[in-house]
């Protein structure tokens, strides 16, 4: 929850004149849609509590965190995502297909939707601003090393980068690479580890 | 189309701009702009591949100078009024001034859960074998259709090899087709069709890179 209730009738105690024009324009659809019957507004609430304290890249860090732990479960995971990622407990909207992609010496993955801005809310939450903008949806096909630089990240020449292009339902997880002087690390310190934009590659851990 | 969201290659945009322990939401209406979109997707009046054809037809201008929840908001309010759930006159007003259609679903709090945790699977069972196996070389058709596809224009006409199959899912192109339920539902194998950088952005580009996209079967034929 944002911290203040909102009103659903326009009665709300800020001077309009400090709202912005979308700010009306969807406290008017919200409160026609609510008239309508269409949408239940305690269902509006719920849903962005549940992305706002729910449902977000620590779910994501716990996958990855298992897989550097647990070989079987980095099988099953590489094999098949979506079970694997299910049996933590991540399932549902935008993460209904999954596949994860591993990063090695010889191979980066980075993720894209150059079409609009498919990303894997189960393990990742809502997609940051940059993710769904312009720039990075045209550059990280064409040129993704120059890309990764805006991230201050820069790989060898002779690492490969693949860059997975969501076009269809299935949505990708990177599985970066394990830090060295980790294997003392407990599963939940190993989480810690794991940063949203190394599970989309743009940045390394 | 060959819309303006097709953005894959095009130049131009400048640098990706990052920002510092970025909030989940710039502004309370972006939360309430994204809830309202997934609560009447769930309504059942229109599928995923409607709304994101309702998006990417937005002008290109409108579409270039929105920011993302604008354009959700934009979408959402084209899906309605094409559908006659409201009209402008009442979206102007922000008050219901005619009776509302009789929708399929309505979330409550106490439903929201249970659709977020099942989502919305396309994929289907499907009996014919698929046409094209792992490293198969195939390419992507040079197509231009005038309605909704997946088909990104930067891999058109290129030869790419099959690096997997995802079953069968419901193709977006005849998805979009009829606007109201029961919804037009072709199912086709599904694929990962990695391509050479250099196949796609010539001799000079970088060497190290491959561009992998979802294609569905009816986007590729066999090359040799």
């Amino acid at each position: 929850m944002s911290g203040h209730s909102h009103d659903h009738d326009h009665q709300h105690d800020h001077d309009h004149s400090t709202l912005s024009e979308m700010d009306v324009r969807v406290r008017a659809l919200e409160t026609l849609l609510t008239q309508k019957g269409y949408i239940d507004p305690a269902a509006i609430d719920r849903i962005i509590e549940t992305y706002e304290t729910e449902i977000g890249p620590h779910n994501g860090a716990q996958v990855v965190a298992k897989a550097w732990a647990e070989p079987e479960f980095k099988a099953w995971l590489l094999q098949d995502a979506t079970a694997a990622i299910a049996s933590l407990g991540f399932t549902g909207r935008q993460g209904e297909h999954m596949v994860a992609v591993e990063n090695t010496a010889e191979q980066h993955n980075m993720v894209v939707c150059t079409l609009c801005s498919c990303y894997p809310w189960t393990v990742l939450g809502l997609p940051p601003v940059w993710y769904k903008s312009a720039a990075y949806r045209s550059r990280t096909v064409l040129e993704p090393r120059k890309v990764l630089a805006d991230f201050g990240v820069a790989l060898p020449q002779s690492t490969r980068i693949r860059v997975w292009d969501s076009t269809a339902e299935v949505r990708y997880l990177v599985l970066p690479k394990r830090p060295t002087g980790t294997d003392h690390l407990s599963q939940r310190e190993l989480a810690a580890l794991v940063t949203r934009d190394a599970m989309i590659g743009t940045a390394l851990l | 189309m060959n819309g303006v969201h097709d953005m894959g290659g095009q130049q131009g945009f400048g640098p990706v701009l990052l920002e510092e322990s970025e909030p989940l939401f710039h502004a309370d209406w972006e939360s309430r702009a994204m809830a309202m979109t997934v609560a009447m997707g769930a309504s059942g009046q229109w599928n995923i591949d409607l709304s994101r054809s309702a998006r990417e037809s937005l002008p290109p201008a409108v579409y270039l100078s929105s920011t993302y929840y604008e354009i959700w908001i934009r979408g959402l309010e084209k899906l309605l009024l094409e559908r006659s759930m409201v009209t402008q006159a009442e979206l102007d007003a922000g008050q219901l001034i005619t009776p509302p259609v009789k929708v399929n679903k309505v979330l409550t709090r106490d439903t929201v859960d249970a659709a977020l945790k099942a989502g919305s699977p396309t994929e289907r069972p499907i009996a014919q074998a698929a046409l094209f196996k792992v490293g198969q070389k195939v390419r992507a058709l040079n197509m231009h259709p005038q309605g909704h596809t997946r088909l990104p224009r930067y891999v058109r006409g290129h030869v790419g090899t099959i690096v997997s199959l995802h079953g069968g899912h419901v193709l977006p192109d005849q998805h979009t087709l009829r606007a109201l339920p029961p919804f037009n539902v072709a199912v086709e194998w599904l694929y990962t069709v990695v391509f050479d950088g250099t196949t796609l952005w010539g001799a000079g580009s970088d060497p190290t890179v491959e561009v992998t996209v979802d294609a569905w079967e009816s986007y590729l034929e066999a090359a040799a």
